[in-house]
């Protein structure tokens, strides 16, 4: 039990924890401090200064985030004193940012402007500096768009790119006046280690950082006759599209979603879910197989552990941070790249469409996506397996501007083919989800029995922990399989790529010896994504990934080798795992980079 | 030789330090709480200009619990104006060593940092032999403490010492929030005594002579003596070592060319006194009774009536503009709208009105900025546009 002290905010006395700052213990009384620079996920900076509140008996203003409560304090968070020079603040922030609201894609959603709005800052005394400064605006990224003139510096991104992400793309430069955020040598976000994961799209309290949208291109798409547009979304947009739309965090809305989806026009609706089951199928299979090649083969060129190769953020990381591991990568592409090469071929094939009129649109809870799509690798098809990324943001852009009633939409399935789905593919979007449905499919593999957890349910893998471990033992495995009897399968899920760098560090010095590893770039797996809705932070990542783990509990099937569209797609077209045709559809290998 | 000072003049910084060996091996071998009472006692407070007693600043690191800490001498020397410390390294650094080693002893540091301004890399050479040999005489009288010398890069703000222990960690320098203080969480996040160059010098000499030599110095509040970086309007510029609470009046007595306008009394973080306060402005630290009086890291800068005050408020605002470490916005942003606000006024295209806009918004600078910078624009700023408006406008 943390000590009590006693405390008065704004003239009532309060108990609270000792060394908790005055802006949580504001908070934990239903008084609300405003602020800009502070941010859940991230160390306090204390450098915005909007939350300043006064202590009486001292002269200066205290920021709140940054400051403990001290017994006997006595604070005033609306004096006279504050109000003034947190409104100077707010002017002086403004005076330095391109205020163009209107033609702002984070016009509605911008800290800054809601501040701006709070306090009435109808009127513009200071000077604008805006048009003294030489901003540049970098768009080079097919995922990031960085506009200097927006900035106020709070560093929000910066603590995301090296506290959640340790990659460190974006640093403070210079000093005074033309002190800015940027990335090494001030080059573009397309030529540093950036990995594309938009974490810092995602703290961005003002319209500085925002993804690269592509709603003008799926509309036109949309509208041109001669295409068939099918789109495909990813398990993690299910479970917070919502929260754009009017409904609170966790609530699951995926048959809204689907019905939203045909409203908007797409020719076809189907689910990435589907592919993260195919992905199972296949990457189970290569973890065997390697395991196989190893045990019994004895092949010394097999490595291990093996890594998960679903997030294209990490896929980035690992080639410029590790590039001598890439053979550790599975070579499974991600689901979404192979419902890209699939609706090109399968899909084309089954609906008898060219497949150079197909149009192939994803919705994905990320922005690194967008880079992945936009690979050289990724044209097995023998078109772009992926037209377009939109994030989880831009399709509820689409939906507000389609004048859709959301909240009022009746449940739609999603169409056949590529639409069915079983609990494993849902919780790609989860931390350990891939980890937890590989599992499920390679031990039924193995052993013809269920994993030995309760319900499916293999608890060690989920939750927010930064590095998650399991093991699962082998026991009475199949006649084929038999070389496996009593193996401890070690197993390691990382999410956050600050969390990746333990990981991996960990292999680098031969401290950990796991087979299996599942890595995201992102805090809390896809759900807590860089394309997710703004805010996120880690009660509405936790309320994601509840929604997430109730979604799978509900489905029928969950476990992805019972899913009939999988078994259908391999008696049709992929004959078996790792076949000729999933190897030049499905999988790829990716090439090392300079960190320079 | 003798001449008749106006001011009395006081000869202990850069007396002769051959006996550093003497006071190094007496002083280590007292009781550390015996030496922060000495001290105390003098009533020695911080020569960089925030005037934080110096005897409580070790105190409060000997009491922190840790067994990694550092002794840390600000010599980061850049207010403008100010070229003290360049001296005492340069004349007497074995007193700043032995100084350091002996905070070392009180507060059970083992590791002594000077923290060099960039622009004194010529000091470099001759103070690194002079730790070798002090080195050298530790070592011998069996003394564990080293010293090492980092150099800063030439930012301003690595003056200030949660921004200076940043730098040291290898990062950007910009100041932390305190709370922690240095005392309790440094250096490494380790409990630090730093102190200015001149600071330390101080200590020597009490340690040397005891508190009340020191003591018996300057005038209730602001005890001892202090050196003043005498700048501009002056026949004669240079060093000197003063007694603290003298009064402004005298000051420019001596040291003005009988047609001194206005004193800048601390540097550009400082105040400026125009001529009608002179005789009620005294050199020291605020204390409850003292009435006016302005404290100093001994940057005295002179100007006579030849000088526009609207250049000089100009100039301080272009060097804040160029060396706020721009993280918090008050101070970022600030510094840009006084220094563009004043040539708007100055040019006609703001009203003479803007300059109380002005005011106010330094006076929400001191209330907000991070750190000592941002916080103490408003001084100059003040004291500048209050005391020279028809300057500012016409």
């Amino acid at each position: 039990m943390a000590k009590k002290i006693k405390i008065s905010i704004n003239g009532v006395s309060v108990e609270i924890d000792q060394d908790t700052t005055i802006l949580d213990a504001a908070r934990q009384t239903g008084v609300i401090i405003p602020t800009l620079c502070y941010h859940k996920d991230l160390c306090v900076a204390g450098n915005c200064r909007v939350c300043i509140v006064e202590i009486m008996g001292q002269k200066r203003l205290t920021a709140a985030c940054a400051t403990p409560c001290e017994e006997g304090m006595d604070i005033l968070t609306n004096s006279l004193k504050v109000r003034n020079s947190r409104k100077h603040i707010i002017e002086l922030l403004l005076s330095e940012h391109n205020a163009d609201c209107t033609r702002c894609y984070k016009n509605g959603n911008c800290e800054l402007q809601k501040l701006a709005s709070e306090y009435k800052i109808m009127t513009q005394d200071f000077i604008r500096l805006v048009p003294f400064k030489n901003y540049t605006i970098d768009q080079f990224s097919p995922s990031i768009i960085k506009d200097d003139s927006k900035c106020i510096r709070c560093q929000r991104c910066v603590r995301t790119c090296a506290e959640l992400q340790g990659v460190n793309a974006l640093t403070v430069a210079h000093k005074g006046d033309q002190m800015k955020i940027t990335t090494f040598f001030e080059k573009a976000m397309n030529d540093v280690v950036c990995t594309n994961c938009g974490q810092c799209i995602n703290h961005c309290p003002t319209g500085a950082l925002v993804e690269k949208n592509y709603i003008e291109e799926v509309w036109d798409a949309i509208a041109d006759k001669t295409k068939h547009v099918i789109v495909q979304t990813a398990p993690a947009v299910r479970v917070g599209l919502g929260e754009e739309l009017g409904f609170g965090p966790g609530v699951r809305v995926t048959g809204k979603m689907v019905a939203a989806l045909k409203r908007l026009g797409f020719d076809a609706v189907m689910d990435t879910d589907f592919t993260a089951d195919l992905t199972i199928m296949e990457e189970g299979t290569e973890l065997l197989t390697r395991l196989k090649r190893k045990m019994v083969d004895h092949d010394p060129d097999v490595k291990f552990p093996m890594a998960t190769s679903c997030s294209p953020g990490w896929i980035k990381y690992i080639e410029h941070m590790y590039p001598d591991y890439l053979d550790h990568l599975s070579t499974c592409k991600s689901p979404q790249q192979m419902f890209g090469a699939l609706a090109k071929t399968y899909y084309a094939k089954a609906r008898n469409l060219d497949p150079e009129t197909i149009v192939s649109v994803s919705i994905m809870p990320c922005t690194a996506k967008k880079f992945e799509a936009n690979r050289p690798e990724m044209h097995d098809s023998g078109y772009r397996d992926v037209d377009y990324v939109l994030t989880t943001r831009e399709l509820a852009i689409m939906i507000k501007q389609a004048g859709i009633d959301f909240m009022r939409l009746d449940d739609v399935h999603y169409d056949r083919l590529m639409g069915e789905s079983t609990g494993a593919g849902v919780i790609f979007g989860a931390t350990g989800g891939v980890m937890e449905a590989a599992l499920r499919t390679a031990y039924e593999l193995v052993t013809g029995r269920d994993v030995p957890f309760d319900n499916l349910n293999i608890t060690p893998v989920r939750g927010m922990e930064g590095v998650k471990e399991a093991t699962v033992k082998i026991e009475n495995p199949l006649k084929e399989w038999a070389f496996l009897e009593g193996v401890e399968l070690k197993c390691a899920v990382a999410h956050g790529l600050v969390n990746a760098h333990k990981v991996m560090e960990s292999i680098r010095s031969g401290e950990s010896n796991y087979q299996f590893i599942e890595f995201m770039a992102c805090p809390g797996g896809c759900l807590g994504g860089g394309g997710q809705p703004i805010p996120t932070n880690p009660e509405i990542r936790r309320k994601r990934a509840e929604a997430i783990y109730a979604e799978d509990e509900g489905m029928p099937l969950r476990k992805s080798h019972q899913n009939p569209e999988i078994i259908k797609i391999y008696k049709d077209f992929l004959d078996h795992p790792l076949s000729e045709k999933s190897h030049h559809l499905l999988h790829t290998h990716y090439s090392p980079r300079d960190r320079f | 030789m003798t001449t008749n000072y106006l001011l009395k003049r006081v000869d202990f910084i850069f007396k002769n330090e051959n006996d550093w060996e003497v006071i190094l091996s007496k002083s280590i071998n007292r009781a550390p709480q015996e030496l922060i009472n000495e001290l105390i006692s003098s009533e020695l407070k911080g020569r960089g200009g925030a005037g934080f007693p110096t005897g409580l600043k070790w105190k409060l690191s000997a009491e922190a619990v840790n067994a990694i800490k550092y002794v840390i001498c600000n010599a980061d020397e850049g207010e403008p104006g100010t070229f003290k410390d360049r001296e005492i390294l340069s004349r007497v650094p074995f007193k700043v060593l032995t100084a350091m080693a002996v905070c070392g002893h009180v507060i059970g540091a083992k590791e002594g940092y000077i923290y060099l301004r960039g622009e004194y890399h010529f000091l470099r050479p001759e103070l690194n032999k002079a730790i070798v040999e002090f080195e050298y005489y530790c070592k011998e009288i069996k003394f564990d403490f080293s010293i090492k010398i980092f150099m800063g890069s030439g930012a301003y703000i690595c003056g200030e010492e949660t921004a200076l222990f940043e730098s040291m960690e290898g990062k950007r320098g910009e100041p932390r929030n305190k709370p922690p203080f240095p005392s309790t969480s440094g250096y490494m996040g380790k409990p630090t005594v730093i102190n200015n160059v001149e600071t330390l010098a101080h200590t020597f000499t009490i340690f040397k002579y005891g508190a009340k030599r020191f003591y018996d110095l300057g005038v209730q509040y602001s005890r001892g003596s202090k050196l003043f970086s005498v700048s501009g309007d002056t026949p004669k510029p240079g060093i000197y070592e003063l007694e603290l609470g003298m009064s402004l009046e005298d000051f420019v007595e001596e040291f003005g060319d009988g047609d001194t306008k206005a004193v800048q009394v601390g540097g550009a973080s400082g105040f400026l006194v125009p001529r009608k306060r002179f005789h009620e402005t005294a050199i020291g630290f605020q204390g409850k009774l003292t009435g006016i009086s302005l404290p100093t890291g001994g940057s005295m800068m002179l100007f006579n009536s030849s000088r526009s005050m609207f250049n000089v408020l100009d100039n301080y605002l272009e060097f804040f503009r160029e060396e706020s470490c721009g993280q918090c916005t008050p101070c970022r942003v600030g510094c840009q709208q006084l220094l563009k606000g004043i040539k708007a006024v100055k040019r006609g295209e703001k009203n003479a009105q803007y300059l109380d806009k002005l005011l106010r918004l330094t006076e929400t600078m001191q209330y907000t900025a991070k750190c000592g910078l941002g916080q103490s624009v408003a001084n100059s700023f003040s004291s500048i546009v209050e005391n020279f408006r028809e300057e500012m406008i016409y």
